[in-house]
C-alpha cells in the first residue's frame, strides 16, 4: 500500500517535471520565432535605406555628413549580433534617419517627389513593424522569464540550465506609448 | 487578461459544437414533421439529416467564402490599399498570428468584419468607407479589434451562425412556398388542405423564432465585443484611437446595403444603424453594445 502510494507520487512528480520542461522548451522556441520576426523587419528597413539615400542625394547636395551617418548606422545594424547590440544600433539608425528627414523638410522638390513619398511611407510602416514585432517579442520573453522565476517551475528551469532571455528595446517611433491598465 | 481569453476560446468551441448540433437536429426534425403533415414518406427525415450535416460541414470549411460572396467583397491589394494592408500585417505581428486574407467591400458605409475558422484560415474585410475615413492609427484600432476576434476563435462561431441561421431562414421560406403551391393543388379537399396549412405555419413560427433567437444569442455576447475592444487596446497601446474610430463610425448614418439579417452580428458596428432599416431581427436582438458605452470604457483605460 505504502509503496504504491510512493510510486504514484513519484510518477506524478515526474509527469509534472516533464510537462514544465516541455513548456519551457516551447517558450524558448516561441522567443526564437518572435526574435526572427524583429530581424526580418530590421533587415527590411536596412534594405530600404540605400534607395532612400540615393533619392535624397538627387536633391540634397551639401549634407554629406547626414548620408554618412545613415549609411554607417545601417552597416552597424546589419553586423550586430546580440539583442543588446541590435537595439543600440537600431536607435542610432532611427536618430540618423530623423536628421535625414529633417534635412529633407527644407527641399520642397524632394518632398513633392512620388518616389520619396513612397519611401517615406514604407519606412514609417517598417518602423511600426519593428515596434510591433518588438512588443510581441517582449511579451513572449516576459512570459518565459516569469516561468523561470516563479516557484516551482524555477527549480526545474535551474536544474536543466534554462537561462533568462534578453528583452529588446527599440526606440519608440511616432507611436506614443499609452499606458493600458486593466482593472 | 490571458485567463479570460482562454476561457473565451473554450466557450467558443463548446458553443460552435452546440450550434452545429442544434442546426442538424432542427432541420431533421422539422423535415420529418413537414413530411408527415404533407403526407410524404417520413424517410425524407433521413435525407434531411444527411443534407444538414453536409451543410454544417460546408459552412465550417467554406463559411468565410459564402459570407464574402454574400457581401460582394473583393481582395485588397498592397498598392491600392496600402494602409489597410500594412496595418493588418502589423497587427498580425503584434498578435503573433499569420496575416489574414484581406478583402474590401466597395461601399461608402463605415464598417468591417472578420471571418474564417481559425487564425490560419481567417479573413478581415473592410468597407471602402472605413479605409478612406479613418486615420492610420484609428484603422489600427479597428483591425486590432478584428484580429482579437480571430485569435479568440470568435470568427468560427460567428460564421457558423451566419451561414446556418441564414439557411434556416431560407429553408423556412422554401417550406412555406412548397406548402403554398402544394396546398393549391389540393384545393378540392378544402378542409384538409387548410388545416394542414395552419398547422404547418403555426409549427414553423413556434419552432423557428426561439431557435434563431438562441442561435444569435449564442454568437452575440456583449462581453465578446468589450473583450475585443480591450484586446485591441492591449495590442496597439492606444485605446483613444479606437475610441475615435468608434465615434466616427457612430456619426456615420449610412446603411451597409450588403449586410443581411444573418450576417449583421459579424460586423464591427451594427450595419443597420437602427432606425432606417426595418429588420425585425436587428431590432429584436441588439447585436452590438452601444457605441457610447464602448467609448466610455476605452477612454477610461
Amino acid at each position: 500500500m505504502n509503496i504504491l502510494f510512493i510510486i504514484a507520487i513519484v510518477a506524478l512528480v515526474a509527469l509534472y517535471i516533464w510537462y514544465v520542461y516541455n513548456e519551457l522548451v516551447a517558450s524558448r522556441v516561441r522567443i526564437k520565432e518572435a526574435w526572427s520576426q524583429i530581424d526580418v523587419q530590421l533587415k527590411r528597413r536596412a534594405d530600404l535605406i540605400p534607395n532612400l539615400v540615393e533619392t535624397v542625394k538627387g536633391y540634397v547636395k551639401h549634407e554629406r555628413r547626414v548620408f554618412e551617418n545613415v549609411t554607417k548606422a545601417r552597416s552597424v545594424l546589419l553586423h550586430a549580433k546580440t539583442p543588446a547590440h541590435k537595439s543600440e544600433a537600431n536607435n542610432q539608425l532611427v536618430d540618423a534617419l530623423k536628421t535625414l528627414f529633417a534635412v529633407a523638410e527644407n527641399y520642397p522638390n524632394l518632398r513633392a517627389s512620388e518616389n520619396f513619398k513612397q519611401l517615406q511611407e514604407e519606412l514609417s510602416d517598417t518602423e511600426d513593424k519593428v515596434s510591433y514585432a518588438n512588443q510581441f517579442y517582449n511579451t513572449v520573453v516576459s512570459d518565459y522569464n516569469t516561468k523561470l522565476e516563479t516557484f516551482p517551475s524555477s527549480l526545474i528551469a535551474q536544474k536543466f540550465g534554462f537561462s533568462e532571455a534578453e528583452f529588446f528595446k527599440a526606440s519608440e517611433s511616432e507611436r506614443k506609448p499609452v499606458k493600458v491598465a486593466f482593472e | 487578461m490571458t485567463l479570460s481569453i482562454h476561457s473565451q476560446i473554450e466557450a467558443n468551441q463548446t458553443k460552435s459544437i452546440l450550434v452545429v448540433g442544434f442546426f442538424v437536429l432542427f432541420v431533421t426534425m422539422v423535415t420529418f414533421i413537414f413530411a408527415k403533415a404533407l403526407g410524404f414518406s417520413p424517410s425524407i427525415g433521413l435525407i434531411a439529416l444527411i443534407v444538414a450535416s453536409m451543410t454544417a460541414l460546408g459552412s465550417y470549411f467554406w463559411g468565410d467564402k459564402i459570407v464574402l460572396s454574400l457581401s460582394h467583397a473583393h481582395l485588397a491589394s498592397r498598392q491600392k490599399d496600402f494602409d489597410f494592408y500594412t496595418v493588418s500585417e502589423n497587427m498580425a505581428i503584434a498578435a503573433g498570428i499569420p496575416t489574414p486574407k484581406l478583402y474590401v467591400i466597395e461601399d461608402t458605409a463605415v464598417n468591417a468584419f472578420a471571418t474564417g475558422r481559425d487564425p490560419k484560415h481567417s479573413v478581415i474585410c473592410a468597407t471602402r468607407g472605413l479605409l478612406t475615413r479613418l486615420t492610420r492609427r484609428e484603422l489600427e484600432g479597428v483591425i486590432a479589434h478584428e484580429m482579437s476576434h480571430v485569435k479568440n476563435l470568435d470568427i468560427r462561431l460567428m460564421v457558423l451562425v451566419a451561414v446556418l441561421a441564414g439557411m434556416v431562414v431560407f429553408l423556412a421560406d422554401w417550406f412555406l412556398r412548397a406548402l403554398w403551391w402544394g396546398g393549391g393543388r389540393r384545393s378540392r379537399d378544402e378542409d384538409r388542405g387548410a388545416s394542414a396549412l395552419y398547422l404547418v405555419i403555426g409549427l414553423a413560427l413556434a419552432i423557428l423564432t426561439p431557435l434563431i433567437a438562441t442561435l444569435i444569442q449564442l454568437a452575440v455576447s456583449r462581453r465578446r465585443e468589450f473583450l475585443a475592444d480591450a484586446s485591441s487596446a492591449l495590442l496597439t497601446r492606444n485605446p483613444d484611437a479606437l475610441a475615435d474610430a468608434l465615434l466616427k463610425i457612430g456619426k456615420d448614418k449610412e446603411v451597409l446595403e450588403v449586410a443581411t439579417n444573418a450576417t449583421a452580428h459579424l460586423y464591427f458596428a451594427n450595419p443597420f444603424k437602427g432606425k432606417q432599416y426595418t429588420a425585425w431581427f436587428a431590432n429584436l436582438f441588439n447585436t452590438h453594445p452601444s457605441i457610447e458605452e464602448r467609448v466610455k470604457i476605452l477612454r477610461a483605460m
